[in-house]
């Protein structure tokens, strides 16, 4: 038995009368949206339009689950936050403007990260699952909490130009789990926001997304259940390719035997919360103020691992610049005999780097703490932070 | 001749090629090929036993090679291969830097 769709005011009528002249939403759709709800799980680059555009289509409730606060850097493509609610909570900031743009929904507000703790208890009175993470411990707690509540989870992933969208619904196609097992091995994913992206880009993908939404709560034309559709920015290309149930899936084959959430920062080897300031470890470390002492008595090579575009923005000055991919390769260009300070922008290509000097035999290496965005807050605020 | 494309954070490990001709009978040969012509791409695609990463997704047209015929999957003249990249937000595998 279907559930009672709640009708529409005359106010309503007017207001989605665009969706109403669509024979696919018409009234029924119309009260269907009405009648359903989504959570949406990160506030960001894609949870910014997505929410906007479910709001404004008239999703009844809605979701939204951050523990972040608007930062300037976020504006570039975050855009359902503004100037004006820079230092406030992002799930606060967003339910304002999503109230603003329509009134007549509920929008929920978990300040708070997703966790297996609080998960499956916020999921559960939900329709329908969006993830706008931005790391992989969240994604895979996303996709199991989907796939044992039984719910669609409507998912997208952006990289600088690249983006990918599908709809990963077990009871009906595969789960994330199925496209990728494991997730990559920490070492070989950096573990803050150092790669960057095209402000827009998460705009094109986090609209698919919701457009992915909508059809599903709809249940009008083909969503893509089964299919990962990829999109690249820079050659406006769309590629599709079909994606099965992978038969030994671990959380929805035949055979899974995760059959209750994990600890998924365990499982990824990564923080899902709370980047840390990139640091090397205990002992390996200098914070910014520390250097600026030590560089007034001693003489201290600077290492900068930072590609050379980045060098435009802000520099140290003296510092030699050799970036992170090449440093294998240029190891014979540095004097292990030297005291040396590794940095990056935020310290965590840095404290890679000095990995890689450590395992080569330099000894007498720091990594800087927070990398130059530290040395620019902590000692030398004329320099710009990025 | 068959192609392979390559997303955007390997594109600096193939001189910017976006479709990379390869030659090759099967999936094993073209990645062989490949490797030949960009050998700084290989220690994304493989570790250090020899083995392709298992978050190394290639699809044929459009499908996982893991549905078909693994590394062994006949390719032909006109076979499209797409390398598909694990991403979250300002994380890519296997973009890392080495």
């Amino acid at each position: 038995m279907q559930p009672m769709l709640p009708g529409l005011t005359r106010d309503e009528i007017l207001r989605y009368s665009r969706h109403l002249l669509i024979p696919e939403v018409g009234l029924e759709g119309q009260r269907k949206l009405k009648g359903s709800s989504a959570l949406i799980i990160g506030t960001g680059g894609l949870g910014s339009p997505v929410a906007l555009y479910l709001a404004a289509a008239g999703i009844g409730r809605i979701g939204l689950v951050d523990y972040d606060v608007v930062d300037s850097s976020n504006l570039q493509r975050q855009v359902i936050h503004g100037t004006a609610t820079i230092g406030k909570l992002k799930v606060e900031s967003a339910r304002a403007r999503l109230l603003d743009l329509n009134p007549d929904i509920e929008v929920e507000a978990y300040n708070q990260p997703f966790t297996s703790e609080n998960a499956m208890q916020i999921s559960r009175d939900y329709d329908i699952l969006l993830d706008g993470t931005d790391n992989f411990p969240t994604r895979y707690l996303t996709n199991d909490v989907a796939v044992f509540l039984g719910k669609p989870n409507v998912y997208a992933s952006i990289y600088r130009f690249d983006g990918q969208v599908s709809v990963f619904y077990a009871k009906q196609g595969p789960c994330y789990r199925c496209l990728f097992p494991e997730p990559p091995p920490p070492g070989l994913v950096p573990s803050c926001a150092e790669g960057g992206v095209l402000g827009v880009l998460p705009g094109t993908i986090g609209t698919i997304q919701a457009t992915e939404a909508l059809k599903v709560l709809l249940g009008i034309g083909e969503p893509l259940v089964g299919k990962l559709l990829l999109y690249n920015a820079l050659d406006m290309s769309f590629d599709f390719v079909k994606l099965k149930k992978n038969p030994n899936c671990r959380v929805c084959g035949p055979q899974a035997d995760i059959r209750e959430l994990i600890d998924y920062e365990e499982f990824c080897g990564v923080p899902g919360h709370d980047h840390e300031e990139g640091s090397a470890g205990a002992g390996w470390d200098i914070s910014a103020p520390e250097l600026a002492a030590r560089l007034q008595q001693d003489h201290l090579k600077l290492l900068d691992v930072r590609e050379p575009h980045e060098l435009e923005i802000s520099a140290l000055p003296n510092a030699v610049n050799i970036p992170l991919g090449t440093l294998a390769a240029r190891l014979s260009e540095l004097d292990s005999a030297e005291d040396m300070v590794v940095f990056c922008k935020a310290g965590t290509r840095s404290a890679r780097a000095l990995e890689l000097l450590v395992s080569a035999g330099f000894k007498k290496v720091k990594n800087l703490k927070g990398g130059i965005n530290a040395w620019a807050r902590e000692v030398d605020p004329a320099l710009p932070i990025y | 001749m068959a192609t392979l494309k390559i997303p955007t954070p390997l594109r600096s490990y193939t001189n910017g090629q976006v479709e990379v001709p390869v030659e090759g009978a099967n999936v094993a040969e073209a990645l062989e090929h490949l490797l030949e012509k960009y050998p700084t791409l290989k220690p994304h695609l493989y570790n250090d036993e020899g083995k392709l990463r298992p978050f190394v997704n290639l699809f044929v047209g459009e499908n996982n090679i893991k549905d078909l015929q693994g590394l062994e999957t006949p390719l032909d003249e006109r076979t499209r291969l797409i390398l598909i990249p694990s991403i979250a937000g300002g994380r890519c595998s296997p973009c890392f830097p080495v």
